[in-house]
């Protein structure tokens, strides 16, 4: 009995532990948007292996969802005759919610677990503690780069997410399926709201941009410096990001489009 | 950096495309158009009953869309739906005898509010009242009375 109450104890503190060493870290990367103002270059390389890779299977995976969705959709809403509203049905679950969200798990999984490896090996290696023995911050050097990249990144590769899922929507339901064109895009267009949908859809995905960055980066850094212990932080990135993701979606669904 | 050209060109298409996306999601998708605060005033009309009319349900003329339901609520001591409407400024010209009738679009569709122009020259200002009124068709009501009828038939 004492020995479970310990165990509680000592994990509830070393839970503390690592939220407080998170916390701190997020504040040094923070600092380093300096660094980063001094050396673009380092953004723009970020921005590629961050970006630009994850680029093709954010946009192939949108074709897929939004074709699915289509599909689905003209199925239940024939029962009811109103197969016009397709264009809102497809719109409105691409932009509030799967746009955001699948991309940020489809983000986790590509470019957050990538982060994590190479930022865990680089510490295994001790190339950071090299760095720190020739006087440059890693933190603001190797990290702050990556940082702001993975948060510039997810709000665009969200947007392409759910760009792609509408025109994959449209090719399944006006150019199979025969809804009429019109009608998908004015329903569409009638029922959505620019403030209400699409900012908030952009809000969404910035935050998860900057959550998932900060857990991919910050599980690498506190990593134990074995492969053993960097394979862990890796699965331990993309679990924690999909929790984090999956329930930050649900407290700033019921803040934005619920009365709660 | 060996392929920095190519980098560049890369990370250039890939925030030329994002931002693109954003365009798109804005103009296409949404209609920016009812987020620019365009100029508008406020007329109000009364209800005996409101029906399913919610706030930034449509207020059209002959099926164009002027304006939008800016307030629903319910008079304290008549007991009536006062109903806002924001008008689009630049119609103007609606006449003070216009009478209002809360529709349904579709069977199922959502309900909105269409002004009939009557044939005064004074126009309705800002904080104007619509005098005659029609309350929306509440289709219990309705099959009620359809069964009534054919009980004492």
């Amino acid at each position: 009995m004492l020995h479970f109450i310990q165990q509680l104890g000592s994990s509830t503190r070393t839970g503390f532990a690592k939220l407080g060493r998170a916390t701190y870290f997020l504040g040094h990367t923070l600092t380093g948007i300096v660094d980063v103002a001094k050396r673009p270059r380092l953004l723009l390389n970020q921005l590629h292996s961050v970006g630009v890779l994850t680029f093709l299977i954010i946009t192939i995976s949108g074709l897929f969802v939004g074709m699915v969705l289509g599909l689905q959709g003209y199925n239940i809403l024939s029962d009811f005759g109103s197969e016009e509203a397709l264009g809102i049905m497809v719109a409105a679950s691409l932009v509030r919610e799967l746009g955001p969200v699948v991309t940020a798990l489809l983000f986790a999984g590509r470019a957050g677990s990538a982060l994590t490896a190479e930022i865990g090996l680089m510490k295994a290696t001790e190339q950071l503690s090299g760095m720190e023995m020739m006087a440059v911050d890693p933190v603001n050097r190797i990290i702050s780069p990556r940082f702001f990249a993975g948060f510039l990144s997810m709000p665009l590769l969200a947007a392409l997410f759910s760009m792609v899922g509408i025109l994959g929507g449209h090719i399944v339901g006006v150019g199979l399926l025969g809804v009429d064109d019109g009608s998908y895009w004015s329903q569409m267009q009638a029922n959505l709201d620019f403030y209400d949908d699409i900012v908030n859809g952009v809000i969404k995905s910035i935050v998860f941009g900057f959550v998932t960055t900060w857990i991919a980066l910050f599980e690498g850094y506190d990593s134990v410096p074995t492969a053993e212990g960097v394979s862990r932080a890796t699965t331990r990135t993309v679990v924690n990001s999909a929790f984090a993701i999956l329930g930050l979606d649900f407290i700033l669904t019921a803040m934005m489009f619920g009365d709660i | 950096m060996q392929h920095t050209r190519t980098q560049d060109t890369l990370v250039g298409l890939f925030v030329a495309a994002g931002i693109v996306a954003l365009f798109f999601l804005s103009l296409q998708v949404s209609n920016i158009r009812s987020f620019m605060p365009a100029d508008t005033y406020v007329i109000t009309a009364r209800f005996s009953n409101s029906g399913g009319l919610k706030v930034k349900s449509p207020v059209s003329v002959a099926g164009v869309r002027i304006g939008r339901v800016s307030n629903i609520y319910i008079d304290k001591e008549t007991y009536e739906s006062v109903v806002e409407m924001s008008i689009e400024s630049k119609y103007d010209t609606l006449p003070d005898d216009t009478s209002a009738t809360i529709y349904t679009a579709g069977l199922l569709g959502e309900q909105y509010i269409n002004l009939d122009p009557g044939g005064s020259f004074d126009y309705l200002k800002n904080g104007g009242r619509i005098e005659i009124t029609q309350s929306a068709i509440v289709l219990e009501e309705v099959i009620g009375r359809f069964l009534f009828q054919k009980a004492e038939e």
